[in-house]
């Protein structure tokens, strides 16, 4: 399903098991329940690196979970609870006070793909895995949060186009190219090494969480709307 | 779909009307793997609004109705393409100006020559402002500050090497058929996906927010048929 570990400053956020890690009713529950005791627990220079086991980062939406309600309506009903009960888990990981980094070692799809964008850094292999926003393709329009996300996040109207208009499989290069990304690396165990050298370069500066929070938030202005977040005036401790 | 003819295909009511026609026959028509690829003859794809019309009205205060009689006319168009159900391309081989270059633009990709045409925002040459459509346009799909402002606020004279730099079309080609075949190569390869047609007019509506509001699009969520 997915854990969470500490060691020093840095939070271990990771989807574990070979499966495709499908948001589903229970793994979205979960990951908010872990995201929760991340910011109880968090304290100056705190950072939070998430990843997952196997071929698949995420694979997005349980589709599976949503026909087995046995009809059309139940399937839909199904579906959309899920677009609503992981727009906390995007407005969490947006208010989350610490720098967030997520690692792609595998394929990110859809609102697996939105979790993965949900953070402030993102570093992807480039051997293998793609990101791919597969809603035109099986015939379903985005969520409202999820077109924000893209338009606070992806600067070129290009790089939008071609993931969400044309579905375009994008592969580590690809998205480096395209602004997706920050950084490519050749194995996953570089990728891994490199989100760690990150994350404790950014865990020294010793940010004070809250300022951190709020400084992101008034970055995507848009998307916070979107997701019925809050700006506050936060001043130094001591001025 | 073509504006057929050597002279400039300034957008008039009467071209207008029949652009939407086409439009709608377009829409009524359309299936899984439909794709629109618009293009013009002779030296210009369009020069825009048809001034000379509007200046037939007479007098300036008449003229001037005229002319906002035909920007509030040539909204529903640019309307019409930006919901459509199917992918859209066009292919610009000569000239495309105010009007005309915001036809291009309410496509999804344009292929342009290198050889023949510029890109070319008059207004501010003729001094006047643009509708908020055409602004919306210009954001929603020119994601380079410093482009917008040499198109709009330097009405610089762009041609299709630089175009292709500046973001604002797709690709770039030696001569007009090359043009052409690229837009059908481009065409097949999106056709080939058969999307189902009204889940990418609102996907495409959905990357451009800004613009809808401008063009009075309401937005639609759709579920797979079968999930």
């Amino acid at each position: 399903m997915c854990t969470l570990e500490k060691k020093g400053n840095i939070f271990y956020l990771t989807l574990t098991g070979e499966d495709e890690h499908r948001l589903d009713p229970v793994l979205i529950d979960s990951i908010r329940s872990l995201l929760s005791q991340v910011k109880s627990g968090a304290s100056r220079g705190s950072v939070l690196i998430t990843s997952g086991h196997g071929k698949f980062f995420s694979n997005g939406f349980d589709l599976k979970y949503a026909q087995a309600a046995g009809s059309v309506q139940g399937a839909k009903d199904r579906l959309h609870n899920m677009v609503e009960i992981f727009k906390p888990v995007v407005a969490d990981l947006l208010s989350l006070p610490m720098p967030t980094i997520a690692v792609i070692t595998g394929h990110a799809a859809a609102a697996g793909l939105l979790l993965a964008m949900s953070h402030d850094y993102i570093l992807m292999r480039s051997d293998k895995g793609v990101l791919y926003m597969s809603e035109l393709d099986i015939g379903m329009t985005l969520p409202d949060y999820f077109t924000a996300m893209f338009r606070s996040k992806l600067g070129n109207p290009s790089a939008r186009r071609a993931l969400l208009l044309r579905a375009a499989k994008v592969t580590g290069d690809e998205a480096l190219g395209m602004g997706i990304v920050d950084s490519v690396h050749g194995s996953e165990e570089e990728t891994r090494e490199a989100a760690q050298r990150l994350g404790e370069g950014l865990a020294k500066k010793k940010w004070e969480g809250k300022v951190y929070a709020e400084i992101r938030k008034s970055l995507y202005p848009e998307l916070c709307g979107v997701l019925g977040l809050k700006d506050t005036i936060v001043l130094p401790a001591r001025l | 779909m073509t504006l057929t003819g050597e002279d400039e295909h300034r957008l008039n009511p009467a071209l207008i009307g029949s652009i939407r026609s086409v439009l709608a026959q377009v829409k009524s028509q359309a299936t899984r793997g439909s794709l629109l690829v618009t293009s013009a003859h002779g030296k210009f794809f369009s020069n825009g609004i048809d001034l000379r019309y509007v200046l037939a009205a007479g007098p300036y205060q008449a003229a001037k109705d005229r002319l906002m009689k035909m920007v509030d006319m040539f909204k529903p168009l640019v309307a019409n393409l930006i919901s459509l159900p199917m992918p859209t391309i066009a292919v610009v081989t000569g000239h495309a100006a105010g009007a005309g270059l915001v036809l291009a633009m309410s496509h999804d990709y344009i292929t342009m020559t290198s050889n023949k045409g510029v890109l070319y925002m008059c207004e501010l040459d003729l001094g006047s402002s643009l509708p908020d459509y055409f602004t919306a346009i210009f954001r929603s799909k020119l994601g380079s500050p410093s482009a917008r402002c040499a198109l709009l606020l330097r009405a610089a004279k762009v041609r299709g090497k630089e175009a292709l730099e500046m973001g604002i079309i797709d690709s770039v080609h030696g001569n007009e058929e090359e043009a052409m075949k690229a837009a059908k190569r481009l065409g097949d390869e999106l056709g080939k996906k058969k999307w189902e047609g009204k889940a990418y007019a609102e996907i495409r509506k959905g990357l451009y927010p800004e613009l809808c509001g401008s063009l009075g699009l309401k937005y639609t969520h759709i579920l797979p048929s079968r999930i």
